[in-house]
C-alpha cells in the first residue's frame, strides 16, 4: 500500500505525524516514534513567554534578600553565565536531528515580534527541517479589533517567512470570525501549511478549593469534527498544505481527515494514552481498510470527500443547530 | 573548558616579564575578593568553611573552581568544604604534610578552632598562609564586626602575623605572605580588618601573573614537596616526646624566627622592585621631627595617616607608626623606624585583654623600647575600635591631644563614653578633615530595594571609567526583614584613606520615604549639599509632607533638593520594587560626579555587562528604567520657611520600661554609639520582651480579618512567622469598652460555646509577607478571591488597629489548663512567647519556635546554636522572646556554633542535679515542712499543664513555709525550690550546626539518654552566612560551596538517631501537615528521654516565593523529598513498631518540586546535563529512602525491649 504523502515539501512515508507534545521532550521517545513509523515529528513548543518568565524569576530570586544583612549579602554562588534562553531547546533539536532520519519540525510560540523572528532563526540554525508557528493569545481587551489581531498574526508570519528558509506551517485556532478569509490570507503571506486546529489550556473550577485550575484534557474523537469541516472546505482552495490535528485516535479518523483533504494527520492524545507503538496499529489498520476498500494510495483518497469533491458540498456549511431543527417533525416544534 | 586561569581571577598577563613591571591596571573590588584572587592563584588545596566576614573568600574560591579556573601553575585548585574550621585546619595540615600548597580563610571563632592545628603546623615548620578577616570574639555577646581579638588569641601559636590596612595592602601582602612563608618555612597568618577592609570596595592596582611568578620561588615549592610525607622516602612526624628532650626540641626552631623578619623585608623589597609599591615591617609616616607618635595596625592606620597629614600641616609634629609584621616582632626594626625626637607614644590596640598589664601590641612596644634602650620615650596604651567601632579623625586627634598632656592617660579607651571606669578620652565630635575635592555621598535604603547593589555598581563605574579613586562602605541592619542600609561612597583624586563613615556628605539620597520618619537621614548633609528623595509625591506636593525636621535641615543647609517617584518608574519598567537602577541614574544626574551624558552611557554599559547573563529581557528592562528615570526626575525649590508637616516617630517606646526606653531605645534610634558604658549590663544579661516596643511599620499591606468568612482554624496564627496574628476566646463581657472597630465573632467550637472569638493583627509589627493569606482555607462565598484574611494597605488602618491591638492585649489569656492542645485550631489561642523577631519576611523557622513557646514557653530554657535563630532571637536592640502575664517565659542563651548540644545538656544535668538536691533537702526538712506537702511535691507527675500548675502552687506554699522555718537547710532549699517545678530544656539550631559543626556533640548528647529536646530547623543550607552547602543540602541543589549543584545525597540525620533506639525522632513540615507538627512537639516533650525534631524550614536562600512557601513544604512532602514520620521508642514496649511513617506514598515526581525552587532550577540553567543526571539521582534517592522507611515502619515488633 502506498501511504506516502507530501507535507511542507517533504515526501513522507505515511501521513501519520506526532504533533507537538511532551513526547518529543526525550530523544529516546523521538527514536521510538521513528521506529514505530512516525513520518515526521513536531517538537513541543518553545514558549517565548516562558523564557521571559524564567529570566524574570532568575533575576528576582538571585536578588531576593540580598544586600540587606551583613552576614548574607547574597544567597547564591556567583555564576559566570546562565543558559536562560532557548539553548536547551535548540540543543535538543540538534540532538534529535542527529538521532533520527525523519524530518524534525520545530514549534514556536512567541510573545514579541522580535522574539518570533529571533527564535525562528535560531530554530532553523539548530537544524530543524521546518517550523510550526503556534500563534495564539487570549485577547481580552475590548478595544482591540479582530481585524488588528489578524493583521498582527499575518505580519508575524510574513516576517518569519522573510527571516527563514525552511518551510513554515501555521497552527491556528478556529476562533476567527471568518476563518476562510484568514486561511486564504495566511496562504498568501507564505504559509506552507495550515495546521488545524490548536487546542488550548482551558480553565476549570475546583469546587472544593474554589480555585481555577488551567489544564488540558486529552482529546476525544469528537474533537476531529471541527478541523475536518474546515479542511474539507479549504481543500483545493488554498495552496498551503493542510494538516489535521485534534481527535485523531483511530485509523478511521485519519482516513476521514485524509478524505476531507488533509496532507498529514497528527497524533497526540492517543499516543499519550496508548503509547508510542500505537502508531503501528493505526498505520496497519489504515492499510487494512484501504486494501479492503480497494484504495491504492493515500494520494488517491486525499480530498475525495472534501467540499469540492463530496456528494453534498452544502453539508459542510450547515450550522449544527439548523440541522438539528430540521430533523424534528414540524408538528412537534 | 580551558580558561586562562589567572586572567579569570583578575591577574593580567604581560609580556615580556621584566624586572620592573609597571603597567598599571585598576580594579574596583573588596579585600575579600582581592585576597581570594591571590590565594586561589597560589594554592592547590583550599579548605573552606563559612564564617562572617571571611565567607566571601571561600565563596570566590569555590565559584572559580566550579568554572574550571586554574591557578598560577595552570591546574584547578581542589576546594574542600569542611564541617568546621577545626576540620578545615586539619585538612590543611594534612595537605601540607603531603606536599600540596594549601590555604584557608577564616575569622573569629573559626580561627579559635584552628589554633590547635596552628601550633602543629608551626611546630613542624610548614609553609602556609591563613587569610583572616579579623573579627571580634564572642564574650559578653557575639559580634560579627571587626577588631583584632581573634588574631591576638592566635599570637602564641608560632605563626608569623602580617597585617594589611587597606584593600590594596590586603592584596599585596597576601602575595608577600605566600612568598615569605615559602622562604622562611614559618606559616603566616595574614589578617585585615573584618568589614572595614574585607567588605570595603576600593579602587586598587591589581597584580599580574608575571608579578606572582617573580615573587614565588619555585625552588622553595620543590623543597616543600621534598619534605612531604611519602612511603617512597618515609619519615614520621608528630611523635610524643618526654621531659628529657621536648624542651630542647622546642628550641630548635629559633633560627627560623630570627631569620623571618629579614626574609619578609626582602620579600617586600622584591615586591617593590616589581610593582613600585613599597612596604616595611614597620612603616613610619609623619613629621621627621615628630614628638608624638601613634602606633597601631590594621585599617585604623589609614585614618591616622590622613589625620597626621592634616595635623602636620598645622605644625603639630606628629606621626604614625604602622605595624605590618606583628610576629615575629622585630624590636630593632621597630625602634629604628621611630623618629629620634619622639617624646611620647600611644600604642593603640583593637582588642581587649581583661586583667592583663596592657593590651598585646602595647606590651610588645613597651618591651621593644626597653630592650632597645629607648626608655626615654613615654608610652601609653589604649583600646579603640572594638567591633568596628568608628575610628575617626576626631577620635585620633583625641589620642594625639592626650599625648600632648603633661601626664597622658594610660590604659585609656577612645571612641566610647566610659562613665564607669572613666578610661575614655574626650573627643571633639565636630573635628573633621574631609577635603573639598572628595565627593562624599550617603544613601539610605532598604535591603529589598537594591540600593547597595546599585552603589557597588556606581563605584565600579567611577573607579573603572575615570581617574578618580573610589571607596564604598556599607552599613547594614541587625534585622533580616525590612533592613535599612546606609551606603557611604567617596570619590576623589587621591587614594582614599578615610576608613570611617562619612560625617559631612555633599550628596544624600533617601530611597525610601519612610526612613525620613525613623532616622535622621540628613544628619550629615553638608552645606549646599544635594538631597535626592524617592517619593510617590510629585515636586509640587512633596515639601509639605516632609517631616518638619527634614525641611528645617534642608533650609539650614541651603540644599538642592530633587525628587523622583522611583517606585512608579520601576513598576512601569517591570522591575517591581527594585529601584536600584533608577536611583543610580538619578545619583549620576544630580551629583555631578561625572558629566551626565558620560555617566548615563557608563550606567548602560554596566547594565549590559551585569545583567547579560540573566537574559536580554532583563537588560532591556533596566535600560528602559534609565531613560525613564531622567524623565521623572524633578528639582524642588527649597522655600525659606518650614511648612507644618509630619513629625514624631515611634511613640510606643515612651510606654516601655526604663531600660528599654533609655538604652535599647537609643540603639533603635541609631544613637547606640552614644550609650555610655555604665548604661549597659556588665555580664551580657538583657531583659526579654523588648521587641514589642519597636514598632517598625514595615509592611505596605497587612492581613485584615473577615469574621464572617473565618472558620477559626488557627492556621494563619500558626504559620505567622512574626506572631502578629493572634487569636483569643473570651467572655462576651470583655467587649464592654472595646474600640468601636474591634472585631469579634461567636466562638465556633463546642467547648467554647458562649465565648467570643477574635483574630487580631498587630499591623505595626507585621512584615507583610502574606503567608497567612496563602494558607487560609476559607473563602468568601460570594467573592471567592477573598479569604477570611486579606491583604490590605497598612497606612489607612494603622491608627485604628493600634488601638484594637492594645485592647486585644488587655483581654485575659485563657487559663492554660483549659486549652486543649490536641488540635491546631484550639491550641493556637495559646499566647506565643516569641514575637516580632527580625527574621526574614515569611521565615520558615520562626513558626516552629513560636509553637514551642506557645506549648511550653512558661517553663522553657533554650540553648540556641549560633545562626539565623540566634540572630533573630538575640541580636540587639530588641529580643523577641517574651513573658506571660505571670512574668514567666523562655530563658534563652547562645554559647557557640559548635557546642550547642553540649551547652543544652549542661542545662539539663544542672537542673536535674539541683532538683535532686532540692529533693534531698525536702526530705530532710520534711518534718518541718509537713509530710503531705513533701510527698505531693516529690511524687508530682508534672505531665500536663494542670500538673505543672498544681506543682507551682505546692512550691509556692513550700517557699512560704521555708521562710518561716529558717536555718541553713531551709535557706538552701529556698534557693533551689523553683527547680522542683519541671523545666523543659530545648536545644535549638540549624542544619549547619546539627549536621555539620555540632554533629559530634549532638550525637553524643542524644546518645546520653538525658531528657533534652532538640529542635533542628532544617533549611538545608547555612542560611545566616548566605546559603552555603551543608550536609543537609539535598542532592542537585545549588548552594554556595556547591556551585555546580550538590553531588551527594542529603545526610539522613533522623535515621542515624533512630539507630540508638532510645531517642524520640520526628521529621515534620508545618506547611505539609500542621497537625502532625503539633503532635510531634507534644510527643517529644512527653517522652522521658532525648528527642530530636527535624523541621523542614523553607528559606529565602532556596530562591522561592516566600508568600507561598508553605506550598513548597507541601510539595516536598508530596514528592517524597521530605518524609513525615515519628519514631517513638515507647511503642516498642507495647509491642508496636516504633516508627510511624506519616506521609503517604509520593504522588508526584521530585521534578515537580524542583521546579518550584530556584536552587534547583539554577542548575538547569547553568549546567543542564548535570542537572538532568542529578535529578535522576535525586529521584532515585527518594525512591530508595521511601522504600527503606516503609520497610522499617512495617516490621513486626514484639514487646521485648531493644527489639
Amino acid at each position: 500500500m502506498n501511504l506516502t504523502t507530501r507535507y511542507l515539501g517533504f515526501k513522507l512515508r505515511t501521513p501519520l505525524v506526532p504533533s507537538a507534545s511532551p513526547l518529543s521532550e526525550k530523544i529516546d521517545n523521538i527514536k521510538r516514534l521513528e521506529d514505530a513509523g512516525a513520518a515526521a515529528v513536531v517538537f513541543h513548543s518553545l514558549f517565548e513567554e516562558q523564557i521571559h518568565r524564567d529570566h524574570h524569576d532568575l533575576n528576582y530570586y538571585l536578588e531576593q534578600g540580598t544586600e540587606s544583612f551583613a552576614e548574607s549579602l547574597t544567597y547564591f554562588p556567583d555564576r559566570a553565565e546562565f543558559k536562560v534562553g532557548p539553548e536547551a531547546y535548540l540543543e535538543h533539536i540538534a540532538q534529535a536531528k542527529a538521532a533520527v532520519g525523519i524530518p524534525i519540525i520545530g514549534s514556536l510560540n512567541g510573545s514579541t515580534f522580535g522574539g518570533w523572528l529571533g527564535y525562528a532563526r535560531q530554530i532553523e540554525q539548530a537544524g530543524a527541517d521546518a517550523l510550526e508557528l503556534n500563534i495564539y493569545s487570549i485577547q481580552s481587551d475590548p478595544d482591540v479589533r479582530g481585524e488588528d489581531i489578524e493583521t498582527h498574526y499575518l505580519n508575524i508570519l510574513a516576517a518569519i517567512k522573510a527571516e527563514v528558509k525552511i518551510p513554515v506551517a501555521v497552527k491556528l485556532s478556529p476562533f476567527f470570525t471568518n476563518f476562510a478569509r484568514f486561511a486564504r490570507e495566511a496562504d498568501r503571506n507564505g504559509a506552507n501549511a495550515l495546521v488545524l486546529f490548536n487546542r488550548f489550556y482551558q480553565p476549570d473550577i475546583e469546587l472544593e478549593t474554589l480555585e481555577i485550575s488551567p489544564n488540558i484534557l486529552l482529546s476525544t474523537p469528537m474533537a476531529m469534527r471541527l478541523p475536518m469541516r474546515w479542511i474539507a472546505m479549504l481543500y483545493g482552495r488554498i495552496g498551503a498544505n493542510l494538516a489535521a490535528t485534534s481527535g485523531i485516535h483511530r485509523a478511521t479518523d485519519a482516513l476521514k481527515m485524509l478524505m476531507a483533504g488533509a496532507d498529514v494527520t497528527m497524533l497526540c492524545s492517543i499516543l499519550l494514552r496508548r503509547g508510542i507503538d500505537h502508531i503501528r496499529v493505526i498505520e496497519h489498520e489504515i492499510c487494512e481498510w484501504m486494501e479492503e476498500h480497494e484504495y491504492e494510495s493515500v494520494e488517491q483518497l486525499k480530498g475525495s470527500m472534501s467540499q469540492k469533491n463530496c456528494p453534498d458540498p452544502s453539508a459542510f456549511e450547515r450550522a449544527q443547530y439548523m440541522r438539528a431543527l430540521q430533523t424534528y417533525p414540524a408538528a412537534e416544534i | 573548558m580551558n580558561l586562562n586561569t589567572v586572567e579569570r581571577v583578575g591577574l593580567e598577563r604581560q609580556n615580556p616579564p621584566g624586572r620592573r613591571i609597571t603597567k598599571t591596571r585598576y580594579k574596583t573590588l573588596d579585600a575579600n575578593e582581592a585576597v581570594a584572587r591571590i590565594a586561589y592563584a597560589l594554592n592547590e588545596v583550599i579548605a573552606i568553611y563559612p564564617i562572617t566576614p571571611a565567607s566571601p573568600m571561600g565563596e570566590w574560591a569555590d565559584a572559580w573552581s566550579s568554572r574550571v579556573v586554574k591557578n598560577l601553575w595552570h591546574t584547578v585548585p581542589e576546594i574542600v568544604e569542611m564541617q568546621s574550621e577545626a576540620g578545615a585546619a586539619g585538612v590543611i595540615h594534612g595537605a601540607l604534610q603531603t606536599g600540596a600548597l594549601s590555604t584557608t580563610f577564616t575569622s573569629s571563632q573559626g580561627l579559635l578552632l584552628m589554633i590547635p592545628n596552628m601550633y602543629k603546623i608551626a611546630g613542624e615548620l610548614t609553609p602556609t598562609v591563613f587569610h583572616v578577616a579579623a573579627r571580634s570574639i564572642a564574650a559578653q555577646a557575639l559580634s560579627i564586626f571587626g577588631d583584632h581579638s581573634d588574631v591576638m588569641a592566635a599570637r602564641a601559636t608560632g605563626w608569623a602575623m602580617l597585617c594589611s590596612a587597606s584593600v590594596q595592602e590586603a592584596q599585596d601582602l597576601a602575595l608577600i605572605a605566600h612568598a615569605a612563608t615559602l622562604e622562611s618555612r614559618i606559616p603566616f597568618l595574614h589578617f585585615f580588618d573584618g568589614f572595614r577592609t574585607s567588605h570595603e570596595i576600593s579602587k586598587i592596582v591589581t597584580l599580574s601573573e608575571e608579578v606572582l611568578r617573580e615573587m614565588i620561588n619555585e625552588e622553595r615549592v620543590h623543597e616543600h614537596r621534598a619534605r612531604a610525607l611519602s612511603p617512597d622516602h618515609p619519615v614520621i612526624r608528630g611523635t610524643a616526646q618526654n621531659p628529657d628532650v621536648y624542651f630542647q626540641a622546642r628550641e630548635t626552631v629559633n633560627p627560623f624566627y630570627v631569620a623571618c623578619p629579614k626574609i619578609v623585608q626582602r620579600t617586600m623589597d622584591r615586591f617593590a622592585e616589581l610593582t613600585g609599591r613599597r612596604y616595611g615591617l614597620f612603616e613610619y609616616h609623619g613629621s621627621t621631627d615628630a614628638e608624638r607618635v601613634v602606633i597601631l595596625m590594621g585599617s585604623g592606620c589609614e585614618a591616622v595617616h590622613e589625620t597626621v597629614d592634616f595635623l602636620d600641616a598645622q605644625n603639630e609634629k606628629v606621626g604614625v607608626l604602622k605595624v605590618r609584621l606583628y610576629r615575629p616582632f622585630d624590636a630593632q626594626a621597630f625602634v629604628k623606624m621611630l623618629p629620634s625626637d619622639v617624646r611620647c607614644i600611644a600604642v593603640l590596640d583593637r582588642t581587649k585583654e581583661p586583667g592583663a598589664g596592657g593590651e598585646p601590641l602595647y606590651l610588645d612596644c613597651v618591651n621593644a623600647l626597653c630592650e632597645e634602650g629607648r626608655r626615654d620615650v613615654r608610652v601609653v596604651g589604649g583600646r579603640y575600635g572594638l567591633s568596628s567601632k568608628e575610628f575617626t579623625p576626631a577620635v585620633i586627634k583625641a589620642v594625639f591631644d592626650n599625648l600632648a598632656k603633661q601626664s597622658p592617660r594610660n590604659h585609656f579607651t577612645v571612641g566610647i563614653d566610659d562613665d564607669l571606669s572613666h578610661t575614655s578620652l574626650d573627643v571633639d565630635r565636630n573635628f573633621s578633615i574631609e577635603t573639598a575635592d572628595v565627593v562624599r555621598a550617603q544613601f539610605f535604603g532598604l535591603g529589598s530595594d537594591g540600593t547597595v547593589g546599585a552603589n557597588k555598581e556606581s563605584i565600579k563605574i567611577i573607579g573603572e571609567n575615570t581617574d578618580y579613586f573610589a571607596q564604598g562602605y556599607f552599613v547594614y541592619d541587625s534585622k533580616k526583614s525590612g533592613a535599612m542600609t546606609i551606603s557611604h561612597l567617596r570619590f576623589g583624586p587621591r587614594p582614599i584613606r578615610s576608613t570611617y563613615l562619612i560625617s559631612k556628605a555633599n550628596f544624600v539620597a533617601c530611597h525610601q520615604p519612610v526612613l525620613l520618619e525613623t532616622c535622621d537621614v540628613l544628619k550629615d548633609l553638608a552645606p549646599s549639599g544635594t538631597f535626592l528623595l524617592n517619593s510617590p509625591l510629585g515636586p509640587d506636593r512633596v515639601w509639605g509632607r516632609l517631616p518638619e525636621a527634614v525641611q528645617r535641615r534642608l533650609i539650614e543647609q541651603r540644599a538642592k533638593f530633587f525628587v523622583i517617584d522611583g517606585n512608579k518608574v520601576a513598576r512601569d519598567a517591570g522591575m517591581g520594587g527594585r529601584i536600584n537602577t533608577i536611583m543610580q541614574t538619578c545619583f549620576f544626574a544630580t551629583s555631578g560626579v561625572l558629566p551626565a551624558q558620560d555617566a548615563i552611557e557608563a550606567i548602560k554599559n554596566s547594565i549590559r555587562k551585569t545583567y547579560a547573563k540573566k537574559g536580554d529581557e532583563i537588560v532591556q528592562m533596566n535600560l528602559r528604567a534609565v531613560d525613564e528615570s531622567l524623565a521623572h526626575l524633578y528639582q524642588v525649590e527649597v522655600p525659606d520657611a518650614v511648612t507644618p508637616g509630619t513629625s514624631g516617630p515611634n511613640g510606643e517606646l515612651k510606654r516601655a520600661p526604663e531600660f528599654v526606653r533609655n538604652v535599647l531605645g537609643e540603639i533603635i534610634a541609631g544613637r547606640g554609639d552614644r550609650v555610655p558604658v555604665g548604661a549597659l549590663p556588665n555580664d551580657g544579661t538583657y531583659p526579654t520582651g523588648s521587641a514589642q516596643w519597636e514598632k517598625r511599620n514595615l509592611a505596605s499591606e497587612v492581613p485584615v480579618w473577615d469574621p464572617a468568612v473565618c472558620i477559626q482554624c488557627g492556621k494563619c496564627v500558626m504559620v505567622c512567622p512574626h506572631a502578629v496574628i493572634r487569636s483569643k476566646a473570651y467572655e462576651a463581657a470583655v467587649l464592654h469598652g472595646a474600640p468601636s472597630s474591634f472585631k469579634s465573632a461567636e466562638a465556633r467550637f463546642p467547648e467554647w460555646k458562649g465565648l467570643k472569638y477574635t483574630l487580631q493583627v498587630a499591623v505595626e509589627d507585621c512584615t507583610g509577607c502574606g503567608i497567612c493569606v496563602d494558607v487560609c482555607p476559607a473563602r468568601n462565598k460570594s467573592e471567592a478571591r477573598l479569604k477570611a484574611i486579606n491583604m490590605q494597605p497598612q497606612l489607612p488602618q494603622r491608627e485604628r488597629e493600634r488601638e484594637n491591638w492594645n485592647f486585644f492585649l488587655s483581654i485575659p489569656e485563657m487559663d492554660r489548663r483549659q486549652v486543649s492542645t490536641d488540635h491546631v485550631r484550639k491550641m493556637q489561642i495559646q499566647q506565643p512567647l516569641f514575637e516580632f523577631s527580625g527574621a526574614c519576611a515569611g521565615c520558615g523557622e520562626t513558626p516552629y519556635i513560636k509553637l514551642l513557646t506557645q506549648l511550653f514557653g512558661d517553663r522553657l530554657i533554650i540553648a540556641n546554636a549560633t545562626g539565623c535563630s540566634s540572630i533573630y532571637g538575640g541580636n540587639l536592640p530588641t529580643t523577641p522572646y517574651t513573658k506571660d502575664a505571670n512574668g514567666r517565659g523562655p530563658a534563652w542563651a547562645n554559647s557557640l556554633f559548635e557546642d550547642n548540644a553540649e551547652f543544652g545538656l549542661g542545662f539539663r544535668v544542672s537542673l536535674d542535679k539541683q532538683q535532686e538536691f532540692a529533693g534531698e533537702l525536702l526530705q530532710q526538712l520534711s518534718p518541718q515542712i509537713g509530710r503531705r506537702l513533701t510527698t505531693e511535691i516529690v511524687n508530682a507527675r508534672q505531665r500536663d499543664e494542670a500538673d505543672i500548675f498544681d506543682q507551682r502552687e505546692r512550691v509556692a506554699e513550700l517557699k512560704r513555709r521555708l521562710e518561716s522555718i529558717g536555718g541553713p537547710h531551709a535557706k538552701r532549699l529556698l534557693a533551689l525550690a523553683d527547680t522542683l517545678v519541671r523545666k523543659s530544656v530545648w536545644i535549638v539550631g540549624g542544619d549547619g550546626w546539627g549536621y555539620d559543626i555540632g554533629y559530634g556533640g549532638l550525637d553524643h548528647v542524644l546518645a546520653s539518654g538525658h531528657n533534652v529536646k532538640v529542635l533542628l530547623l532544617d533549611t538545608e543550607v547555612y542560611s545566616n552566612t548566605g546559603g552555603q552547602c551543608s550536609k543537609s543540602t539535598p542532592r542537585a541543589a545549588v548552594a554556595k560551596f556547591a556551585s555546580g549543584g550538590k553531588r551527594g545525597p542529603k545526610k539522613d540525620l533522623g535515621l542515624i538517631a533512630m539507630t540508638y533506639g532510645n531517642i524520640y525522632v520526628a521529621s515534620v513540615a508545618m506547611g505539609a501537615r500542621d497537625e502532625h507538627t503539633l503532635k510531634t512537639f507534644l510527643e517529644a516533650e512527653a517522652y522521658d528521654g532525648p528527642a530530636l525534631i527535624i523541621a523542614y524550614s523553607h528559606c529565602i536562600a532556596h530562591g522561592i516565593n516566600m508568600t507561598t512557601a508553605m506550598q513548597n513544604q507541601k510539595a516536598a512532602v508530596n514528592t517524597g523529598q521530605w518524609l513525615l514520620y515519628r519514631y517513638n521508642p515507647e511503642r516498642v514496649q507495647l509491642g508496636e513498631n516504633p516508627l510511624h511513617l506519616d506521609s503517604s506514598a509520593p504522588h508526584t515526581k521530585v521534578a515537580d518540586y524542583f521546579k518550584l525552587e530556584q536552587r534547583f532550577k539554577m542548575l538547569e540553567m547553568s549546567e543542564p546535563r548535570a542537572a538532568k543526571e542529578l535529578l535522576a539521582q535525586a529521584q532515585a534517592d527518594v525512591n530508595a529512602r521511601r522504600a527503606l522507611y516503609e520497610f522499617l515502619a512495617t516490621r513486626k515488633f514484639n514487646a521485648t525491649p531493644n527489639s
